[in-house]
Order: structure tokens, then sequence, then C-alpha cells
């Protein structure tokens, strides 16, 4: 079973998606900001992909997705953004970071779900 | 909805846009249908019965017939027929096409414009060297509406996030008010035209590949067959069919076979040219 780290400030957001990653069938970690979510996935030498939101407190989607890709790693999650930041020169910036793929808030299950398989998580 | 009025816009859509609803289907023409009365000012069905019975208002014919047509599509939709159309349809057309470099394919069905815009984007991504091709694209669709959507080529964020990866969104697309738009420097030639399948369509001249998907579905098995002939016969010797996941000619059409090496409903002609097919309308 592959394992997803969600990245989100909001209890909300986070519970919708663990409900969502739940049914796609993966094993679901959590994180609320930046910050936690390099602790979790430096824990998680195996973990295969990242669900990020952009803007949290103490360290944001940016700083701890810059922050990963310096890392030295055997394996490099996929990871997917999902934030409300939905404009063209975010998007860039995000995949010039090193992200994946990109969901614009607010999402549907269906995109999680198309977003995954395009990355190859599912 | 008295059963009256129900057998007589059951029938109407099946005569003019060939859509067989089956029985017990009152909410969805109620949930369609009421709107468009409503906004005529009319008291309900009963009222736009009446008026469709009388004839003179070309455009409620037309509005009824759209509002019943289903326009849900996506990006590179099901994924795997543009994978095969990438892997195993286009080399080999490419290498017989080499001299006269020309490709024709035909959206049969294009609704709001997805599909050609992912098979124009699959081509430019994968075949660089088609560049200098002359390479057309027809879409054609019964709505309107959807139609000139398709020529916008502007769609929700929820629609460029359906199917669509998001390298191809930067590449392709830009922002704008409405959402996101086709770019204006991306030349994408594809040409949308009105059609409804019932009718004549020799017009639109012979293709090399004909996407015809998940519209046969709504259809009755003599409307599929004779549809699925009258395309046969627009077709090039060498030609490919794609229908959608749930579609198929088995049983249907003798003038297909089933391409072996593809897991999607993708079809190559075979045998001569069906003896011509009469449209319905």
């Amino acid at each position: 079973m592959k394992t997803i780290l969600l990245v989100d400030d909001s209890r909300a957001v986070r519970l919708v998606g663990r409900r969502m990653m739940g049914t796609l069938g993966l094993n679901v970690l959590e994180a609320e900001d930046g910050k936690q979510a390099l602790e979790v996935a430096r824990a998680n030498p195996e973990l295969d992909a990242v669900l990020l939101d952009w803007n949290m407190p103490i360290m944001d989607g940016m700083e701890f997705l810059t922050a990963l890709r310096n890392e030295e790693r055997d394996k490099q999650p996929i990871v997917v953004m999902c934030t409300t930041e939905n404009d063209m020169p975010q998007i860039v910036q995000a995949m010039q970071a090193g992200a994946n793929e990109y969901i614009m808030k607010p999402f549907t299950e269906d995109i999680v779900r198309d977003k995954l398989e395009e990355t190859g998580v599912l | 909805m008295s059963p009256e009025d129900y057998t007589y816009i059951t029938k109407y859509l099946l005569d003019t846009t060939g859509l067989s609803l089956g029985e017990n289907k009152e909410y969805l023409l109620e949930a369609r249908l009421i709107p468009i009365a409503q906004s005529r000012g009319m008291n309900g069905i009963e009222d736009l019965v009446l008026s469709l019975r009388s004839q003179l208002d070309q455009s409620l014919k037309t509005e009824v017939m759209e509002a019943m047509t289903t326009n849900e599509s996506s990006f590179f939709r099901d994924k795997r027929p543009f994978e095969e159309f990438k892997t195993s349809i286009l080399p080999d057309l490419i290498a017989e096409r080499k001299i006269s470099k020309k490709l024709r394919i035909w959206c049969a069905a294009c609704s709001n414009g997805q599909e050609p815009y992912s098979i124009v984007m699959s081509l430019r991504e994968n075949f660089p060297e088609l560049i200098d091709w002359n390479i057309q694209i027809v879409g054609t669709d019964l709505c309107t509406k959807a139609l000139h959507r398709a020529e916008a080529g502007v769609y929700s964020q929820f629609e460029v996030q359906r199917g669509l990866p998001v390298q191809l969104l930067m590449k392709y697309f830009e922002q704008c008010e409405q959402g996101w738009k086709i770019k204006s420097d991306f030349d994408v030639g594809i040409q949308w035209k009105h059609l409804n399948l019932l009718e004549d369509f020799k017009h639109l001249g012979m293709f090399d590949i004909v996407f015809c998907r998940n519209v046969l579905i709504y259809f009755e098995p003599d409307l599929k067959k004779n549809i699925l002939d009258r395309i046969r016969n627009q077709m090039n010797s060498s030609g490919v069919l794609l229908l959608g996941a749930a579609e198929t000619v088995l049983g249907i059409s003798d003038h297909y076979s089933k391409l072996p090496e593809c897991q999607s409903a993708i079809y190559r002609v075979s045998g001569q040219k069906t003896q011509e097919t009469q449209e319905v309308t």
C-alpha cells in the first residue's frame, strides 16, 4: 500500500483528504505545516507522495518543497500541490520548485484521483 | 407530466436526434425541459408540448434538442484510448502517409471541444515531425451552444483539471476572466461544424481517423448500424474508428475489425465500403 502525506493547516481539509485517500486505497499521514511535514517525511523514507497546501504558518508549502527537493533521499516522493493559489505564475513557480502536479482548490474527488493517476501514485 | 406528453417528447427526440430515452425518464425530461418552459413564460411541459406540436417555433425545437443532449466530456477522456492513439494508431498511419503528408481526423460528437483539443495537444507533444503536414481536424456536434464553447476554447477551473496534465495547461492555456482559454497563438486549425448524425455527412469528405465516442450508446441498434455504415463510407481504406469505452461494433456492423493490440474500443475498417446507406432524416 502506498503512503501519502497530507499537508494542510486546515483540519477540515485534512479530514476530507484522509477520507478521499482512504477510499483510493492509500495509507495516509498528516501534517499541519511545512516544518511538521519535513519531520514526517524524514521519518518515512519510503514516502510515496505528498499532497501539499501552499499557505501555512511556520513553514509554507513552497519552503517545504524546496527543502524536500534539496534533501538527499533515496526516494523523492511525488508532490502534488493542492492550493487556492490558482494563478499561472504560482503554478509555474511550484512546478519549477519541483512539484509534479497541481490541484487548484476547491477540488473534487475526481480531480484528486485524476492527478494521482497522472503522476503514477495510483 | 402526462403519459401522452411523455410519449410525444420521447418520440420527437428519437426522430430528430436519435436519442432513445426509453421508459421512466420523466424526471430527466422535467429537469431539463421545465427551465425552458419557464424561461419562455409557459405554464409547464404541457404548454411546451403544445408549442412543439404546432411546429411554429424552430428555436424551441432546437432548444429542446440541445437541452436533452449530454455534453459531458473531459480532456484525454478515459486516457487509454489516447495512449493507444499515440502508440498504436498514429505511427502506422504516419508511415503510410509520409508521401502525401496529409491526415484528416473527425470528432463526430465533439461536445465542448475537449476531444479535438486533446488530439491537437497529443500530436504536438508526441509527433513534432508532423509540423509541416496538412493535418485537418473536424469537430462536429448537434449542440450549437457546445460548438460555440468549443470554438471559444474557454474552460472552467474544474474542466481544466479533469484529465489535463498541468504541464499541458501551462503550455497551451492562458488565464482569462472566465477561467482558462486555449492560447490565442496556439494555431489549432480545428474546423467546427454543426452536424446531426442522423443527417447526411458525405460533405465532410474522407477521414483517416474517426472519434465517435460516447454518442452511439444513446441510440437504438438499427440507428447505430446506419450511422456506423455511413461513417465507414467516409473512411479511407486504412481508416481507424474509436468508440467510447462502453460501445462496440460487435453484432452491429461487419465493416470494422477490432485492433487486437488495443484494449480500447478501436477498430480498423475492413472489406469494401458499404452499399450506399441512406441517412435517417
